[in-house]
């Protein structure tokens, strides 16, 4: 049984001139747990949607959304919440660091939702897992001293603190130059993997997306498996990688075109 | 119970990280609720001041007042009078009641003997009317088994004796051929600026030692001849104060004036309580500052409703993230609405402590004219009331901004 099972999702909107924005169209997915999975698409194709979707935070307009064989639309919306916290933890392209808050404290956040020995021990959980993502030294600190980098990781650290299921990540790199961006996402994998969660990551960052196991393309609304090779060049449905920086990936992302060159991953 | 802490403690921490804004929130609450509850406490202090003032010059609630006029001149002085009193006390279990009898004695003074005004009462005087000497002491019962009078004296009395004070134990003879030397132990305030001097003693010990016309005649000394002023002073019964349960007043005034009329054949006997209502002054006033606090705490509210509101807007991102943490609509709307409570809770300890501070340390009392025997103790009810309306104000100025809360969208919020 997956963790996280979506069949034939759609998710519209009826927008103000009264016609429907199909913003998601049957989208198919499964996640088994400890599996790392990326979605790549351009803005304004229904990633986040999509992520929300996974998340708890939105729900599909028609198909089914199976959390390990629960069709969520039996759960009341207590309880949607409370898995949301206990079972899911995100990680945005801005970091959402609460302001006027040490790293120690936002991390702490999400354990003043948990309940027995995690709420009441929350402090040192909070301090541990700082700890662990290498900024045991910087718990006092407010997020405002700290680099982007480094934001990041007491990001990861937050949502990780509760030990969730499932980590979703928006963007995670979005915000962050290219070594820092790796180190985060090596920092992500090896926590995801040491702790057995599953990793749903959106990029539109390809080398982001190269490292997960099984890659998506998502275009107008539509989900598509896709391969990428981390290493060199990749492949499948989606035709075409550049490698220089002007932007020029996400606009050519989807569209037919040459094939990358040999050094093609994106920076 | 994790729920309930947690929503405290981030409310709590919500408080600790926004202090400038939740201190210019709520100062305006603090000020309310400084306002209202000092209000409420110099309210309560004038009741109570008020309320002393008029137990010393009718005593307390309810004192009934007995008394007694001959119906014509060939009315015989009754002689039952003083039994009739005290069955009185026994019958209806009356704790504390008191004679009263104005007379005029001669009292030898350095110049000369002079006819002063005497006031025979019983002990109990002093609690009914909260009779306070500025020097010395009331009577008490062992007074009444002393073998020579004992005098409580105004100080326009004492200056009369050419002393300063009661530290020589002063005494004085009292009583015309057959003067009785009485002793002085305590001293009361003037009445009034240019009082004459007067005294009080105990009616026993008075009608015992002096004599119902003042001549001293029951220590020896010969009785006024028939006719005289001082002969007919004698018609007359000592008024009887009685301090009776409010409750029964009614009942107790029919039957005490059956009763007293049984003893005196050919008087008029009147009974009159002194429940008259506090009048609509004090219920005037106990509104007027019910409204004043009522208004200062409005205002203070409605400041904290605006910096609540602006506040809310400024944190819909956090709510959002929070949102994804697990943060139930429950809960947010909870934890919006506690920190407006627990800012004005702590508001409300903050005005409550200052409006202690500022009643302890004005001289409430003396503005009410005079010193307060009973001071109250800083009115519970006054702070109760002001920590509850800060309470209030709090979960009032926190269910607008609560309700903004809960109606963000976590996704916009996330993305805002």
């Amino acid at each position: 049984m997956s963790l996280l099972e979506l069949t034939d999702v759609t998710r519209s909107v009826r927008l103000p001139d009264d016609r429907m924005l199909h913003i998601l169209r049957g989208v198919t997915v499964s996640v088994g747990a400890g599996e790392h999975v990326a979605v790549v698409g351009r803005s304004g194709t229904g990633k986040s949607t999509l992520l929300n979707i996974l998340g708890l935070l939105d729900a599909p307009t028609t198909g089914e959304y199976l959390l390990e064989g629960v069709p969520i639309g039996r759960l009341s919306n207590g309880t949607r919440t409370r898995r949301r916290g206990r079972d899911f933890g995100f990680v945005f392209q801005q970091f959402n660091l609460l302001p006027g808050r040490t790293a120690l404290e936002n991390v702490t956040a999400p354990l003043l939702y948990a309940r027995g020995k995690q709420f009441w021990n929350r402090t040192r959980l909070a301090q541990q897992m700082l700890e662990r993502v290498g900024l045991g030294d910087r718990v006092d600190t407010m997020p405002d001293k700290l680099s982007g980098g480094e934001q990041q990781r007491v990001a990861i650290a937050r949502a990780l603190v509760r030990g969730p299921r499932v980590i979703l990540a928006d963007e995670p790199t979005g915000a962050l130059d290219v070594e820092t961006g790796g180190a985060v996402m090596d920092l992500l994998d090896e926590i995801a993997s040491q702790t057995g969660a599953a990793l749903v990551t959106i990029t539109h960052d390809l080398a982001v997306a190269a490292r997960a196991e099984r890659q998506y393309r998502l275009a107008d609304g539509v989900l598509v498996p896709i391969q990428l090779d981390a290493q060199t060049d990749w492949v499948g449905d989606v035709p075409t990688l550049v490698a220089d920086r002007s932007g020029a990936t996400e606009r050519r992302l989807l569209e037919p075109g040459p094939r990358l060159p040999e050094n093609g991953l994106l920076a | 119970m994790t729920g309930i802490v947690g929503a405290i403690v981030e409310a709590w921490d919500e408080l600790r990280i926004h202090k400038l804004r939740v201190l210019l929130a709520l100062i305006g609450v603090a000020c309310a609720v400084t306002a209202i509850t000092s209000v409420t406490a110099v309210i309560a202090m004038l009741k109570q001041a008020t309320q002393e003032q008029n137990d010393k010059q009718s005593g307390r609630q309810v004192t009934l007042m007995v008394s007694a006029y001959p119906m014509d001149q060939s009315a015989a002085t009754p002689t039952t009078w003083d039994d009739a009193f005290t069955n009185l006390l026994d019958r209806y279990s009356i704790t504390y009641a008191s004679r009263d009898e104005w007379i005029q004695a001669p009292v030898r003074l350095p110049d000369g003997k002079r006819s002063v005004q005497v006031r025979t009462v019983d002990v109990d005087l002093g609690t009914i009317d909260r009779i306070v000497p500025a020097e010395g002491r009331w009577f008490a019962e062992v007074d009444e088994s002393a073998y020579a009078p004992t005098l409580v004296v105004n100080k326009a009395f004492l200056t009369a004796l050419g002393l300063p004070d009661l530290s020589t134990h002063p005494t004085v003879e009292v009583g015309d051929q057959a003067p009785v030397t009485a002793s002085i132990i305590g001293v009361l305030n003037d009445d009034w600026p240019g009082a004459d001097p007067a005294v009080m003693v105990l009616y026993d010990q008075y009608h015992r030692w002096i004599g119902d016309d003042g001549s001293g005649i029951r220590s020896g000394g010969a009785a006024p001849a028939a006719g005289t002023a001082a002969a007919n002073m004698a018609m007359q019964v000592p008024t009887v104060y009685l301090w009776v349960p409010a409750d029964q007043v009614h009942a107790l005034k029919r039957q005490i004036a059956q009763d007293m009329q049984a003893a005196t054949p050919g008087w008029q006997v009147d009974v009159q309580g002194n429940n008259h209502g506090d009048g609509g002054l004090g219920r005037a006033t106990t509104y007027a500052g019910i409204g004043i606090g009522g208004l200062a705490l409005l205002l203070g509210g409605l400041g904290l409703v605006n910096i609540a509101l602006v506040t809310v807007r400024y944190r819909i991102r956090e709510i959002g993230i929070r949102r994804s943490f697990g943060a139930t609509s429950g809960r947010v709307f909870f934890g919006v609405l506690l920190e407006s409570v627990v800012a004005t809770f702590v508001a409300g300890l903050v005005g409550v402590t200052l409006a202690v501070a500022i009643i302890k340390n004005i001289p409430v009392d003396t503005l009410f004219g005079g010193g307060i025997q009973d001071m109250p103790p800083f009115p519970v009810s006054a702070a109760v009331i002001g920590m509850l309306c800060a309470t209030a104000v709090g979960a009032l100025a926190g269910v607008i901004p609560a309700s903004v809360a809960v109606r963000v969208k976590v996704i916009d919020a996330i993305r805002y």
